[in-house]
């Protein structure tokens, strides 16, 4: 096979990869944007599978790779076939409330790849003589790879509450983090300097340094991760998805091969502005998110203050609440996630609309575990889309709204945020909901949410409590409606 | 304490200072209300129904005995003369053109506060009376202009032919000319507004009309929330822009009005004389001289070309009714901020802004004006205000940015000597792709975060290309070819799974 027809069809896959990104901007071309994306992935796979198999050849005949031919073609066929079948069987299973996770495990494929891609690119040597150049790749490449493996497994346990999200407190953690980071740089520059070994041959002094590294990594993966709390998730994972692209950029470079670097640094960028709108979302900075350690389940910090007295009320009263209204405004949080209570709030949704009242949704940047969460569990219950509006779109009209539902939301609801320059989230910007006419706030309990910070919210004259499970208490509600 | 609400002696006044419903809320704040015979006559609240309301109904002398006055108009000299040294009277004063009434409350020994200078603030609106009058006033320009304009609002297809819209010119997007907008909107006219302040567009353009900017590069930002006069190249492009509109609309609504001064002159007589036959102007800044070339305050003027001008100043009074209830609410909100303890005994809190920017006269003295509030709907100002309590980060020197980024360029431009030139090459595409990236994405809807992790998801798994090529080496181990199987195997996953996920994700997205 040709090297230039190689590069041509891998600069088409490339402008499919872009084509598929930008087409996802709206809900209308996003199929097409998907499609795309599909399509630049089959031509990249078909060249480089027949490159795989045929050889490639620049021009005047030389060889740049020998084929591997029919053993080659069953090596790259059954594997692939497996992987295929498993993400496939993966994919149709997956609830959508279980999202999150599956995210996570797939950015832990890529990052793991990468170390085995980096792995073998160090056996293999560098083509074409840049062999120091080619090591500080290699060592980057895996470095990325394994901080991006075991951090996606850990976010993954966390995330299927197969490990506590509660941040994990090393002490000094800062200074571990920071220490292997250090070493990291210095072991590269002491790597990428040591002699070309001659052909075939693998210097044992380099493969145990890449070794040391790749253990160090795999653990500031886990400990990185580990002590970030469950809150924090939507950041995490567009983080982990972030350094996931920028894994396949390093194994670009170490290969050579543009295509690698192209997609790698798209998926890289796509993931870091992703966290970067969800720190901004929640008024702090990524240093801060990634260093760890903010907010503890279900206790409360700061001095204990006097909030007054809350309200209870039934899902009766809530109904006649609704039957009333014309403006209903319903913020979702992760509660509803855990309740799985998408299904109930679509059937409530449906039997206002039917009687004339407006219902909307608002939904804050960082509800749920994962970014546009709670937009894809609405969308499972078949709640329009074009109900469902962003905070900024939706906060100016609470004050005209009748009756505002928060289903397990809470910090994304605090009028503390704005009021108390004291708070912990004091400067994150909150759905106003307070300034409704009526609030019913649905909980299990007067816990405290993710940021242990205690809602005033919930002891406003305007506000109701709703306790129970989620799911159960929206059904009483359609029931009594 | 005893409120007194006496009738309106200004000629053409139809207005009263309380009707029964702002009476029961007086009360409930404590206060005993005596109200005038006939007070409330012109705005069809009669004297049963003060007194169904819990006031009593007393003569001229009851009610300028009371420890509180509230009026719409200033007093005259011979109300004056009927406080009670000590007592306090509430009304519109426009203290900034009336020292000598000013003064003569000081010499009276009685505590006057302007309901027309309330500080514009958030917390002051509840009892703003300009706002509350413009907003009528807006609304009845319309009405006025619509009952003297010959043809319909709003455009209709007829069996008996085609009818037009109107269209309406709305200058100034204060109070009154949103009410304004709002009602022309309404009635089914295409609206066009425009406004010294650029900041206010978005207000307009909420309302339903079109913002007409006056196209000049100078920025006029307030920070008192009033507008202010401008300067000599701005007024040449305003008035290029006035004389367009002019030969194009069927109605002109002006009420720009500046506090304390004349109203600026918006419309000459050359512009008025190319406006179509039977147009119809409304200039609600005639009592302050005019925006218009030949309107008269409260009479309708026609032009030789046959242009009404409508110069009335009693817009409000034409809605006696509301304007009363509008006007007693605002005096309400007046009271219980000085009541706080809902017990009927007014207590001033000189501290106040709002209670010190309304007082212009106590115990003597002449307190006005009062010292300056800074508030207004400028966002540059709004960043500035204690909205968020949180203190928001210094952003850093400009200095100091360029200084980092300097350093960054010449870090990089110390390692692109010493690569070899293959590198650079990709760092280029490399470059380029996280650029391209960073758009794209910026683009993507809010609530298509979720398939687009996914989508990603699936293209990082691109990976499985360096595997792929991987296999087809030969002359290695089997642990070589066993590291690039694996790879192969978990790429796949990502890469067949994302795409699944992806596309069983956005399947579910319906429109409603």
């Amino acid at each position: 096979m040709n090297l230039t027809l190689l590069q041509g069809a891998y600069i088409i896959a490339g402008l499919f990869f872009i084509l598929a990104l930008a087409g996802l901007s709206k809900h209308e071309t996003a199929k097409a944007g998907n499609l795309n994306g599909i399509v630049g992935m089959t031509i990249a796979l078909v060249v480089t599978i027949l490159a795989a198999v045929l050889g490639v050849k620049a021009s005047g005949g030389i060889d740049v790779q020998k084929g591997a031919g029919a053993t080659g073609l069953a090596l790259i066929a059954v594997p692939m076939g497996i992987g295929a079948a498993i993400g496939i069987w993966r994919a149709k299973k997956v609830e959508m409330t279980g999202m999150p996770e599956l995210i996570a495990m797939l950015h832990s494929f890529v990052g793991l790849a990468a170390v085995l891609v980096g792995w073998n690119s160090f056996y293999a040597g560098a083509e074409g003589g840049h062999h120091g150049i080619h090591m500080g790749e290699v060592f980057a490449g895996v470095f990325i790879g394994a901080v991006t493996f075991t951090g996606s497994i850990v976010a993954y346990l966390k995330l299927s509450a197969k490990m506590k999200s509660s941040p994990m407190m090393l002490p000094g953690r800062h200074a571990i983090n920071l220490g292997i980071i250090v070493a990291f740089f210095v072991m590269l520059i002491v790597f990428a300097r040591l002699p070309e070994p001659a052909a075939g041959q693998v210097d044992n002094l380099a493969a145990t340094l890449l070794g040391i590294m790749t253990v160090l990594a795999l653990f500031l993966g886990w400990h990185l991760v580990a002590s970030i709390g469950g809150g924090d998730m939507p950041v995490v994972v567009s983080m982990l998805n972030s350094y996931s692209g920028w894994a396949a950029a390093a194994a670009g470079f170490m290969l050579s091969n543009d295509l690698l670097i192209i997609t790698g640094a798209l998926v890289g960028s796509s993931g870091a502005y992703l966290s970067y709108i969800m720190c901004k979302a929640m008024n702090r900075s990524f240093i801060s998110v990634i260093a760890g350690g903010f907010g503890s389940d279900g206790q409360v910090t700061g001095e204990a203050k006097d909030y007054g007295e809350h309200r209870e009320t039934s899902a009766v009263e809530v109904a006649e609440l609704l039957k009333n209204a014309h403006e209903v405004v319903i913020t979702p949080g992760y509660g509803m996630a855990t309740a799985q209570a998408q299904y109930a709030v679509a059937d409530l949704t449906s039997k206002l609309r039917a009687r004339g009242v407006t219902v909307r949704f608002g939904i804050h940047p960082v509800a749920g575990r994962l970014p546009g969460h709670m937009n894809v569990l609405l969308a499972e219950a078949k709640v329009p889309y074009d109900i469902v509006l962003e905070m900024d779109e939706i906060n100016d009209d609470f004050p005209s709204t009748d009756v505002v539902l928060v289903i397990g939301a809470n910090d994304t609801v605090n009028p503390a945020a704005q009021d108390d320059p004291t708070s912990p989230i004091a400067g994150m910007p909150v759905l106003e909901v307070w300034k409704a006419h009526d609030v019913i706030v649905f909980k299990r309990s007067m816990n405290t949410g993710y940021a242990g910070v205690q809602n005033p919210l919930f002891f406003k004259d305007n506000s109701a409590m709703l306790f129970g499970d989620a799911k159960d208490r929206v059904e009483d509600i359609v029931k009594a409606l | 304490m005893l409120i007194g609400i006496p009738r309106e002696s200004r000629a053409g006044e139809t207005r009263v200072a309380a009707t029964p419903k702002t009476v029961d809320q007086l009360l409930k704040l404590g206060y005993a209300v005596t109200v005038e015979s006939g007070a409330g006559a012109e705005a069809s609240f009669d004297d049963a129904s003060f007194a169904a309301a819990g006031a009593t109904v007393g003569t001229r002398d009851d009610v300028w005995a009371a420890d509180i006055v509230a009026k719409i108009n200033a007093p005259d000299d011979a109300e004056i003369a009927r406080l009670r040294p000590g007592a306090t009277v509430v009304s519109l004063m426009q203290p900034a053109l009336n020292p000598g009434l000013v003064d003569a409350l000081a010499a009276r020994g009685v505590t006057a506060m302007a309901m027309d200078a309330v500080p514009r603030i958030s917390r002051a609106q509840a009892l703003d009376v300009l706002s509350s009058m413009a907003n009528i006033a807006g609304y009845r320009a319309v009405v006025e202009a619509a009952h003297e304009f010959g043809s319909f609002f709003t455009g209709q297809v007829t069996a008996a032919g085609k009818v037009p819209p109107a269209k309406v010119f709305v200058s100034g997007a204060g109070v009154a000319g949103l009410a304004a907008i709002g009602t022309a909107r309404s009635l089914g006219a295409i609206v066009r507004a425009t406004d010294v302040r650029p900041e206010v567009a978005e207000q307009v353009e909420s309302m339903g009309a079109d913002f007409v900017k006056v196209d000049v590069g100078e920025q006029e930002v307030s920070s008192d929330g009033y507008a202010k006069e401008v300067g000599a190249d701005y007024a040449a492009a305003a008035a290029r822009m006035y004389a367009e509109q002019c030969q194009d609309v069927d109605i002109i609504i002006t009420t720009a009005l500046i506090p304390g001064r004349p109203a600026p002159r918006l419309i000459t007589a050359e512009m008025v004389a190319t406006m179509k036959a039977g147009s119809v102007i409304v200039d609600m800044a005639a009592s302050a001289g005019g925006n218009v070339e030949g309107s008269a305050p409260d009479r309708l003027v026609v032009t030789d070309n046959g242009v009404k001008i409508i110069g009335y100043t009693d817009l409000p009074g034409r809605l006696p009714t509301q304007a009363s209830q509008l006007y007693g609410t605002n005096i309400v909100n007046l009271m219980k901020l000085v009541t706080p303890g809902k017990d009927g005994e007014a207590v001033f809190d000189w501290d106040d802004v709002i209670v010190r920017g309304m007082t212009v006269a106590k115990a003597g003295e002449v307190t006005w004006p009062p010292p300056p509030v800074q508030v207004s709907a400028a966002p540059a100002q709004v960043a500035a205000a204690p909205i968020v309590p949180a203190t928001p980060k210094p952003p850093p020197p400009p200095g100091r940015r360029i200084a980092v980024m300097g350093i960054g360029a010449l870090l990089f431009l110390l390692v692109a000597m010493f690569s070899p030139e293959a590198f650079l090459g990709h760092f280029m595409v490399f470059m380029l792709a996280v650029v391209i990236g960073y758009y794209v994405i910026g683009n993507v809807h809010h609530a298509l975060h979720t398939p687009l992790m996914s989508v990603t998801n699936a293209i990082s798994g691109i990976i499985v290309v360096g595997a792929l090529l991987q296999v087809g080496l030969s002359g290695h181990s089997w642990l070589f070819s066993a590291l690039a199987i694996a790879g192969i195997l978990l790429a796949s996953i990502n890469v067949f799974g994302g795409f699944m996920v992806t596309q069983r994700m956005l399947k579910m997205f319906q429109r409603g």
